[in-house]
């Protein structure tokens, strides 16, 4: 039943889409093609879309590995943000000595630099038993902070007119484009051998298996000796490899240099992404290009409906409440009780029998 | 023999004056995979102590569920009194009089005993004299307790004394006892059988479900056997052998293991030195200065009521918990206090824990995805991935070798029955080639039949000399098993003996913390997380 879940909540979304339409006198019929259908018409379209799924896919592909292991990164939008000024560093260090190698090397340096921020709250958990949870989440501000102060201050462009944003990279260290006059860059080749790797890694290893049991029975990783810190390590370096990749597709893929602020939060979207997409890599790709839709959705809105760039969020948030609540309601049966005192009573040991 | 093959036809009537306390005509629940009870009638006279007779997966549990309410039949009538009743929810059971005591506790441990008590009444029923109606009530029924005490600072016994004065409370007039001696030392179990024999002579009944005949035929009048949601006999246990039952129970003889003495002598051992650990849980046991060893070729037994720190012992020797003092632990000569479980199992230790779904093996996962759990030393992985097919067939040679009745190795660990699921687990150990095997509750809920196998595997792995630690709550099964025996009370180890040295009598004794010396005893009491049966 669990694959029917994003299925339900989709259309509840829709609905939900539907009534707000309404309440804000346009037509739905007409919204909905303006937000859904309208912005992949286009060959570029199609090309916007693939190009805003990319970073998704990569960060919810890592996010779902450690969520597999019960390993709750929520900061990937944080590890993205560091990633993309690793990357981006290399890239303006080294602009003078461009060649093949600078790419390869500024996404090994992303992805170093995610797994890095994503260490903090590994070893702070391991360590200290801190929650990763708000650990991670707390960092992303931080990300953002380092890198708002190295655009505002060391690493500005001379010639910028004194606006927060670095320099441009040089071409070498640019994605090279895969389709014409459109946008998408080789990062989406690198998104889709990221999921590969992620479902071969989670379903083929034997490190990948034991996260998953790690995660389902935490008394039989224990049991088998599967390390609870290893797992709490690998969920979240994993999750922060991923991530800075993504960090550094941005920057050297559609923006081509550093900015205050690298990502419309791709890196909480793609939280939405691992469970809209199951947890499995093959719905994560569904997922994102959902996800990447909404995104162009919500800017066509602006656009053509005059309605804020908000309504993009709005509907991401009701995408996962409605997720969240069909998988409650696909476990769970709501009984009502007239007093609520009773359901202490009938409540009690009505599980404890053995089953037979 | 007294059996009425056809139980429907109860005695002449007429001769009865009352209509049973409770009848049961027909009564049929079918599951999606199985038919749990099919067609079962049962009637309990009042002031009757009736057993309900089977081995697990016979339906026994399903019964009781329907008659407390838990579980709607699909079929049949349910007479309270002579009066057909619909029992829609345990509330409606109660508010008919009927309580039930459950094998497995739900008491809050941080809370007293009336507060207990009093969360589980109807809120009506919760006054100011409640203490005091405990304290009445539990002198009369000869179940002492203090009102005011912590659940946590009771012994089990103890707590299964609140667990029934609970029931009491609500003055039932049919109590539904499910195993209740499983947690029990010899002699509370005699203390319980006479509450209960005070019970029936008021008046109450009692359904008592169990799978010890012993007990059965020391308790009861009457009894109904099940086998495969069928009743297949209904008779006087009193007037029935201990076989006879055994054979209405499972259709056959009750096997035997063969045991001989301990031949070989293996090179393989545990030995455990001055073992001292605090427990984490705090309402864990201590477990102090234990020391055991356990050589190739010899079963060693471990007795004890349950929460006398077995589990933290198990969890010790099995690397869950670590040992700060690396030789505490010796594991084939190699100090093995600080290794953590998966390099014990590289030293030639398995494990078979007490908990089969969630820590022996992962309930949503195959029976292949479980045998990679603890046996993909066994060449299942190349280069850090999984070999499906030596996996697969690693799982399938589980189910085969040891007579598991799972559809194949796809097949999900919690589709399987527990006494299905303990043989896989148990084989997937033994297939290891451990030299050293540790099994915690190796029956526990395990019917006649597998435990038989199981009691066998682990006599036949001792005999190829391998070193078998088990511990078990089940005397008569370490009495039948084991070379030597020790007892475990309060977190510590009686000195071991010779199994065919002692008996059901000493090893109570023993049970009650006997060996302890008065100056241990001291410090245990200051101590709340001490657990013993004391009366």
């Amino acid at each position: 039943m669990s694959w029917a879940s994003p299925l339900l909540a989709a259309a509840a979304t829709l609905l939900v889409g539907f009534v707000l339409f309404s309440l804000l006198g346009k037509s739905p019929l007409e919204a909905f093609h303006a937000f859904f259908v309208k912005p992949v018409e286009s060959l570029y379209g199609v090309a916007e879309l693939l190009l805003k799924a990319s970073p998704l896919m990569l960060c919810a592909t890592g996010l779902a590995a450690g969520y597999r292991a019960n390993v709750w990164n929520i900061g990937a939008e944080g590890q993205l943000t560091i990633g993309a000024m690793c990357g981006g560093g290399i890239a303006l260090a080294l602009q003078d000595f461009g060649g093949a190698w600078l790419l390869p090397l500024m996404i090994l340096a992303g992805a170093l630099g995610g797994m890095a921020w994503a260490a903090i709250p590994a070893w702070l958990r391991t360590r200290f038993n801190a929650s990763e949870i708000l650990v991670s989440l707390m960092l992303v501000y931080v990300a953002s902070l380092v890198l708002s102060y190295l655009v505002h201050g060391p690493w500005r462009d001379p010639e910028g007119f004194n606006f927060p944003q670095s320099k441009m990279f040089t071409d070498v260290a640019l994605l090279p484009n895969l389709l014409g006059e459109t946008r998408l860059n080789v990062g989406l080749l690198l998104a889709l051998a990221v999921i590969a790797v992620g479902w071969l890694f989670m379903r083929r290893s034997l490190v990948g298996f034991q996260m998953r049991v790690a995660g389902l029975a935490p008394a039989a990783a224990n049991y088998a000796g599967i390390s609870a810190k290893r797992t709490v390590w690998l969920g979240m370096l994993i999750g922060g490899a991923t991530a800075g990749m993504a960090g550094v597709g941005e920057a050297a893929g559609p923006i081509g240099q550093l900015l205050p602020s690298m990502s419309p939060g791709y890196g909480f979207a793609a939280i939405i992404v691992a469970f809209v997409g199951r947890l499995h890599p093959l719905g994560v790709l569904l997922a994102s290009l959902l996800m990447s839709l909404l995104y162009l959705g919500g800017e066509a809105a602006q656009i053509n409906l005059s309605l804020p760039s908000a309504v993009t969020g709005l509907f991401q948030g009701t995408l996962l409440f409605f997720l969240l609540a069909t998988d409650v309601f696909i476990d769970f049966r709501l009984r009502f009780q007239r007093r609520p005192s009773r359901s202490l009573s009938t409540g009690r040991p009505v599980t404890a029998g053995e089953s037979t | 023999m007294a059996i009425t093959h056809n139980p429907g036809m109860d005695a002449p009537s007429g001769r009865e004056p009352a209509p049973p306390r409770l009848r049961l005509e027909g009564i049929t629940k079918i599951y999606p995979a199985v038919v749990a009870n099919d067609g079962i009638d049962l009637s309990v006279r009042p002031g009757e102590i009736h057993a309900v007779l089977g081995e697990n997966g016979a339906g026994k549990s399903t019964l009781m569920k329907i008659i407390y309410g838990v579980a709607k039949p699909d079929a049949g009538t349910i007479y309270w009194n002579g009066t057909a009743v619909a029992i829609t929810s345990p509330a409606r059971a109660r508010a008919l009089g009927i309580g039930m005591v459950f094998q497995h506790f739900s008491l809050f441990e941080t809370l007293t005993v009336s507060e207990n008590i009093a969360l589980a009444l109807d809120p009506h029923a919760v006054t100011a004299d409640l203490a005091e109606r405990i304290r009445t009530v539990s002198e009369r029924y000869g179940l002492p307790l203090d009102p005011r005490r912590h659940v946590h600072t009771m012994s089990v016994g103890e707590r299964q004394r609140v667990e029934i004065l609970r029931c009491l409370l609500q003055e039932p007039r049919l109590l539904i006892m499910d195993e209740p001696t499983s947690v029990l030392t010899p002699q509370a179990v005699e203390r319980l059988f006479e509450t209960l024999r005070r019970l029936a002579a008021e008046g109450c009944s009692i359904l008592y479900i169990s799978h010890k005949l012993d007990e059965i035929r020391a308790l009861c009048q009457r009894a109904t056997v099940l086998r495969a949601g069928r009743v297949t006999g209904e008779c006087d246990p009193r007037q029935e052998s201990a076989s006879s039952l055994a054979r209405m129970m499972i259709g056959g003889e009750l096997p035997h293991p063969r045991h001989r003495d301990a031949t070989t002598r293996g090179d393989g051992a545990l030995v455990v030195r001055g073992l001292s650990l605090a427990a984490e849980d705090p309402f864990g046991v201590d477990l102090s200065d234990i020391e055991l060893s356990v050589h190739g070729g010899e079963i060693v037994g471990i007795a004890g009521v349950s929460g006398n720190g077995q589990k933290e012992l198990m969890a010790a020797l099995s690397g869950e918990t670590l040992i700060s003092d690396a030789e505490a632990i010796m594991l084939n000569g190699e100090p093995a206090g600080r290794l953590d479980a998966a390099a014990r199992r590289a030293l030639g230790l398995a494990f078979v824990p007490e908990e089969r779904l969630g820590r022996g093996a992962v309930p949503e996962m195959s029976l292949a995805e479980n045998a990679l759990l603890t046996a993909h030393r066994q060449e299942l992985t190349r280069r850090g991935f999984i070999r499906f097919d030596a996996t697969r067939a690693y799982a399938a040679a589980t189910i085969a070798r040891f007579n598991v009745k799972a559809p194949g190795p796809a097949a999900a660990a919690r589709s399987l029955s527990g006494g299905n699921l303990q043989k896989y687990i148990v084989g997937r150990e033994i297939l290891q080639g451990p030299r050293v095997m540790i099994a915690a509750q190796p029956t526990w809920g395990v019917d006649v039949g597998a435990s038989a196998q199981i009691r066998q595997a682990l006599i036949d792995l001792r005999d190829e000399g391998v070193a078998v630690l088990v511990v078990s709550e089940e005397l008569d099964e370490l009495l039948e098993i084991c070379d030597l025996l020790a007892v475990i009370a309060r977190g510590r180890l009686s000195p071991v003996k010779p199994a065919r040295e002692m008996n059901a009598e000493s090893v109570g004794l023993l049970m009650s913390g006997s060996f302890i010396g008065a100056q241990a005893i001291g410090r245990a009491k200051a101590s709340p997380a001490g657990i013993v049966d004391e009366n």
